[in-house]
């Protein structure tokens, strides 16, 4: 048990260690692209457009935002470091070693976590500067932005787990993850859409995720909040699951 | 007690390429045992299997009396591995990949700085500490490879081609500190091409060859099966023709070196006292290549007929 503790906090402070060292590549650029989305959509555009569900454009798009950055960062951490790992065969000083399998996803995961909570927290900042933000409640929506970046973590994993050239790390997000996100109710209230839209936005999982954020702020949601927790932890258990079997079958890491 | 036993270990990959053809093997607890093969014979795959890297198709592997199958974790605790490849993050400070590499097996953070001083020490890397690994030399990187697999104190260590590309005087205080680690009582298997280092470093030996084990003794049983040595001889004057001597197979290879097979059975005294009375005086002898060598390509040669 306590060798099993060193284990998974060996990870995660590599992980730390390793975005960290390259902050230029995983901190900074969130934090400009969020300050263009708030310079651009919400001053600019935003201005024009209004009221967006009883509250002003800009304080609309806080809450999609934060969980943008918290989705792409979870994802892309854990992804491209599990994949670095398998490219550099130094995933290797792990297999060798006793850490258990479910230590070496919980390391991982933690890390994605954390580098999402950590950009997730620097564009609430930033926010800060382009309008007022009063969370409703704290406490559902860290547990809502924790359950997002542990599914974001282990689907990440699982795609690192897979791939196999560098091209397999950025399919997903490119063709996946990016339009879902972009289709996922940030920039807009799915009650703007016509209703056959509404129905199709209805199959969009990250609809549900930002919704759920955006009511723990605002108390405003487009979807059913239970539903969408509930679909939330589904996913969670079924991608730790498929992680785990993955791990040891060796799929993509062991011959 | 045995350090590893493998009985009929089999391994066929998904294409269909059987790498071990149920191998039996036997190392001794202290052993510094060598496993030798031409390339693709299956060395690589077994050394895999044993660290877990491959998973086997069927077969037994024990380590220290634990079943690799049952008491996996356990057996991941006694071994070190070197592996041919460098397989670390090169952007990873030395001292980090050393500490992580403890951690993965348990040692706390204290600890293991201090055990990764000490090796850094041993292995003389101190100075490059906190460099990144890319910053090192390939000698440098085999040795923090060696650092790595003990950080943990194995008891059987695993070194695949551990000196490969690395200068002669880095290579000969290699073998001192692996030497010097089996004096300790860590039981080492070793593959390597240079079958110099095989024939220094190890008590026995296994000749592996398409997947199955040809040979299995003690280097000194192996060399004696070897029939003849070619020795080269330099002289101490220019000859244009050889003079005919008894029973020698002698050979001009230029004006001052001369080429000899000598049987097993004979001495190599005589061949001077010949050579002597011809007034050829021997300035200096070497093999022709290593004794080891030689007879492991007799024996690959061998079994291809």
């Amino acid at each position: 048990m306590k060798a099993s503790i060193i284990a998974f906090n060996t990870i995660v402070i590599k992980e730390i260690l390793r975005f960290s060292r390259i902050w230029i590549q995983t901190i900074l650029p969130p934090a400009i692209t969020t300050i263009l989305y708030f310079i651009i959509f919400g001053t600019l555009i935003g201005s024009q457009i209004g009221d967006m569900g009883g509250i002003s454009y800009m304080e609309f798009l806080v809450p999609g935002l934060i969980m943008l950055g918290i989705i792409v960062q979870s994802y892309s951490n854990v992804v491209s470091s599990f994949f670095q790992a398998k490219f550099s065969k130094s995933i290797e000083e792990m297999l060798v070693s006793p850490v258990p399998n479910h230590i070496i996803v919980l390391g991982y995961v933690s890390g994605g976590v954390l580098r999402g909570f950590i950009v997730g927290i620097l564009i609430g900042i930033i926010s800060l500067f382009f309008t007022k933000i009063s969370i409703e409640n704290y406490l559902f929506a860290f547990f809502v932005a924790l359950l997002t970046s542990i599914l974001f973590s282990l689907i990440g994993l699982v795609n690192g787990i897979y791939a196999k050239k560098f091209d397999d790390v950025t399919i997903v997000p490119s063709f996946i993850l990016t339009p879902l996100t972009y289709l996922g109710g940030i920039f807009y209230s799915i009650s703007m859409l016509p209703i056959h839209w509404q129905y199709i936005s209805m199959l969009n999982p990250i609809l549900y995720i930002v919704n759920l954020f955006r009511y723990s702020v605002y108390g405003i949601s487009d979807v059913n909040i239970y539903f969408a927790l509930f679909m939330i932890l589904f996913f969670i258990s079924v991608f730790f699951i498929i992680s785990m079997h993955l791990l040891k079958k060796g799929v993509g890491i062991r011959n | 007690m045995k350090a590893l036993v493998i009985k009929n270990l089999k391994k066929t990959y998904s294409n269909g390429f059987e790498a071990l053809k149920g191998i039996d093997l036997e190392v001794e607890k202290g052993d510094f045992f060598a496993l030798l093969g031409p390339n693709g014979a299956g060395k690589s795959t077994t050394i895999s299997i044993l660290t877990s890297l491959t998973n086997k198709s069927s077969g037994l592997v024990k380590v220290f009396g634990k079943d690799l199958d049952i008491n996996l974790q356990e057996v991941k605790k006694y071994i070190g591995l070197v592996p041919q490849e460098f397989n670390f993050n090169i952007f990873e400070p030395v001292i980090e990949i050393l500490v992580n590499q403890a951690g993965y097996y348990g040692i706390p953070r204290k600890e293991a700085h201090e055990r990764a001083d000490f090796l850094l020490k041993e292995l003389d890397l101190t100075e490059k500490k906190h460099s990144q690994a890319l910053e090192l030399s390939g000698g440098m990187k085999r040795r923090l490879m060696i650092a790595r697999a003990l950080i943990h104190k194995p008891k059987l260590l695993i070194l695949d081609e551990p000196t490969a590309g690395v200068d002669i005087e880095i290579r000969r205080s290699m073998w001192k500190y692996m030497k010097k680690l089996n004096q300790d009582g860590t039981t080492i298997i070793l593959t390597t091409h240079y079958l110099e280092e095989a024939e220094n470093l190890c008590k026995n030996i296994a000749i592996i060859n398409k997947g199955e084990i040809i040979e299995n003794t003690s280097i000194k049983k192996l060399l004696n099966k070897l029939k003849h040595e070619i020795f080269i001889l330099d002289i101490d004057r220019e000859l244009d023709t050889l003079p005919k001597l008894n029973g020698y197979n002698l050979n001009l290879v230029d004006k001052t070196t001369i080429e000899v097979s000598i049987e097993k059975k004979e001495k190599i005294n005589d061949l001077f006292k010949l050579l002597s009375e011809h007034n050829i005086n021997v300035l200096s002898m070497r093999n022709k290549s290593n004794r080891l060598e030689e007879l492991f390509i007799e024996i690959i040669e061998g079994e291809k007929k």
